[in-house]
């Protein structure tokens, strides 16, 4: 590694200063992800019923990406 | 596609109808992966996504007995191709990319991040700044476990996804998260046993 930029350096920070008592992992988030997809659909502030995925979600890259593409997915496909 | 409720989806997945409805649900899975993958552009996208579509049918139909109904089985479903999809594309993504290179080999390297020549802060913002780094560094190589070094280095630091740092470690992405976040706490602990706080640590580099 040659280099650290002022975003990973952030990024690192926050990570350090954000660390919770109480954290779920990549597998939790999984299994519950597809009930904050609806809820969020139906207008239910999924991030105060599930609120432990709610901050796995701005946490861990990975997830969110997948949650953003669901949510476009089932939203696109509701109905059909 | 014929509606049909959660229990009728089970009952028809795993009875006599089955190959129908196993159709019906690849059909909806492939349709939903076009929208979901919409801004992933690739060649050969739609063989892709029903080569993906394939391996999630065979994971669905395979943990349909974990299936506990908290959301629409589609949606159910759908997770697990995203998952299939989004895993394979960064596999292949990723596959020519070592963790090693975001690594320093040593520990306590003496090396000069970016971050304190890049930026043009003030010189007494640059001061807390420079400092800051340099102790998180420290703790970083000194204080953590090697694989936590490297899992911090490689994700945090590199901006590599945790599934392909977890499968070039030989783990998964779930243990990486606990790994990461033992790390993430042991350096909250030890940087406050140097007077450091969150709230200063964000505060310091909040407007950078």
């Amino acid at each position: 590694m040659e280099r650290i930029d002022q975003d990973a350096m952030y990024k690192m920070v926050r990570a350090i200063a954000d660390v919770r008592n109480r954290e779920i992992g990549c597998d939790d988030c999984f299994e519950q992800v597809d009930r904050f997809v609806e809820l969020e659909l139906a207008g239910e502030s999924p991030g105060d019923v599930l609120p432990l995925v709610k901050e796995h979600l701005d946490r861990c890259q990975n997830c969110r990406e997948e949650y953003e593409a669901l949510l476009v997915a089932v939203k696109a496909m509701s109905g059909k | 596609m014929e509606e049909r409720t959660n229990q009728e989806w089970l009952e028809d997945l795993q009875g006599p109808h089955k190959d129908q409805a196993i159709a019906d649900l690849r059909e909806f899975l492939i349709e939903g992966l076009g929208y979901a993958l919409g801004n992933h552009h690739r060649e050969n996208m739609d063989v892709l996504i029903e080569d993906f579509v394939q391996e999630a049918l065979i994971k669905i139909l395979d943990n349909l007995d974990t299936f506990r109904g908290d959301s629409k089985l589609t949606t159910w479903a759908q997770k697990i191709a995203v998952r299939v999809a989004f895993s394979e594309l960064r596999r292949k993504r990723w596959e020519d990319v070592s963790i090693e290179q975001f690594v320093p080999e040593e520990s306590g390297v003496d090396f000069t991040p970016a971050i304190l020549t890049d930026t043009k802060p003030t010189p007494e913002e640059m001061t807390t700044r420079d400092r800051m780094v340099r102790i998180i560094l420290q703790k970083v190589d000194q204080e953590l476990t090697e694989r936590q070094r490297k899992a911090i280095y490689a994700v945090i630091l590199g901006g590599m996804p945790m599934q392909e740092v977890a499968e070039q470690m030989g783990t998964n992405r779930n243990a990486l998260y606990k790994l990461i976040y033992d790390a993430r706490k042991n350096l909250k602990e030890s940087l406050l046993r140097e007077g450091l706080t969150p709230e200063e640590m964000l505060a310091t580099f909040k407007d950078g």
